[in-house]
């Protein structure tokens, strides 16, 4: 029986160790293009690009698919840094994407909600807290203020507001130089 | 020569692992609604059952039969297979992006299956040596992928049949799956091993 224990124990951890190395030898290295357009894109998470989120954006300009002017939450500052980033002329943005607008929130009137989920269904970051029959709410840490939860509404109880608080979410790992200029680009659109 | 041919119309026509030995039934049933993805599916089993087939041969003529523990070699099949298999998957990515979409997805599904690991022990059960295992293996994963690809065509034209409300998806399918077993009954006696 211990030669059973002592074989299996060995061969499990060769060949964990073997695995454990080999991961190491053939990682693969994402584009590192994608990772820097991605960290300059809001994160908004919204789609009006015409892609389902900011990384598939990123991916399709660092292919050469898109242009760097689809990106309304970004507005022309996040333009010109993309045009920076990949040595392009900064273009204007896109109208058929959208237009400029200062950070806002999301506010459900809790009076009017009739608890039909479609809304949290829409969330693209899962900002919106309910249940079957339950009124809604947003958090409001959370929301990207990408209006796509007002198109399902039925009772149209969503509004769109300024958002008082700067909006940062950083990213897991990302580095504070990004939420910094998060930080600077809310308060450029909220002063203009 | 003939022993070896023999091998391969045994598995592939005569003890087809699908439908005579009715193994590796859920990917029959689970990838064959598109016919890209099944061909996908038995291209990646071709690789990874003839790769298995052969590992677990290693494992078990040079480690388990001399120290006497084959009572354990399910045990050792599944941890041998799953490892070579992740391995594979980590170097077809790095040294072959073309061929890892292709196969990608469908490697670690493969691992687990039960075809691959009753290859492994009928193997062990007939005495075969390395060359036979790996082309017992290699047959079982063509009979495997003839039979996944015939049936994922004729799953196609199913979708667009006008099939009574009662049988639509699964059962159908499974009516379908059981009029080619007995088709494949045919080649029983065509070798016999």
């Amino acid at each position: 029986m211990f030669t059973a224990v002592i074989l299996f124990t060995v061969l499990g951890s060769l060949l964990g160790l073997g695995l454990g190395w080999a991961a190491q030898k053939f990682r693969v290295e994402t584009d590192p293009v994608v990772d820097r357009i991605d960290a300059l894109l809001p994160q908004t998470q919204c789609g009006q690009c015409d892609y389902p989120g900011c990384r598939p954006y990123a991916e399709a300009i660092a292919s050469g698919e898109a242009p760097i002017n689809q990106c309304p939450p970004g507005g022309e500052a996040g333009v010109r840094a993309l045009a920076d980033l990949l040595g392009l002329e900064p273009l204007p943005l896109n109208p058929d994407n959208g237009q400029e607008q200062p950070r806002r929130v999301a506010v459900i009137d809790e009076s009017a909600c009739i608890g039909c989920t479609l809304c949290i269904q829409a969330c693209p970051v899962d900002a919106i807290l309910g249940a079957a029959k339950r009124m809604h709410t947003v958090i409001e840490a959370e929301c990207t203020g990408c209006d796509l939860c007002l198109p399902p509404c039925p009772v149209d109880c969503i509004a769109m507001v300024p958002r008082q608080s700067p909006w940062v979410w950083p990213q897991p790992g990302q580095n504070a130089r990004l939420a910094a200029s998060a930080n600077v680009r809310t308060a450029q659109a909220g002063g203009g | 020569m003939t022993e070896y041919v023999l091998i391969l119309v045994s598995t592939v026509l005569a003890n087809n692992f699908v439908l005579v030995r009715f193994l590796g039934l859920c990917p029959f049933m689970g990838v064959s609604g598109k016919i890209e993805g099944a061909i996908g599916m038995s291209v990646a089993t071709l690789f990874v059952l003839t790769l298995s087939s052969m590992s677990s041969y290693l494992l078990s003529a040079y480690v388990l039969t001399p120290l006497g523990l084959e009572y354990l070699s399910t045990l050792g099949f599944i941890l041998v297979i799953a490892a070579v298999v992740q391995l594979t998957e980590m170097v077809m990515r790095k040294s072959s992006p073309l061929l890892y979409r292709i196969l990608g997805i469908f490697l670690p599904l493969i691992t687990t299956n039960c075809a691959v690991l009753g290859v492994a022990l009928l193997n062990v059960q007939q005495q075969h040596d390395l060359l036979q295992s790996a082309l017992y293996g290699f047959g079982a994963a063509a009979g495997f992928g003839v039979v996944l690809i015939a049936f994922a065509a004729m799953r196609e034209r199913l979708a667009r049949a006008d099939v009574p409300i009662h049988f639509r998806g699964a059962p159908i399918g499974l009516i379908t799956a059981g009029l080619m077993a007995l088709a494949f009954m045919g080649f029983s006696g065509l070798a016999r091993l």
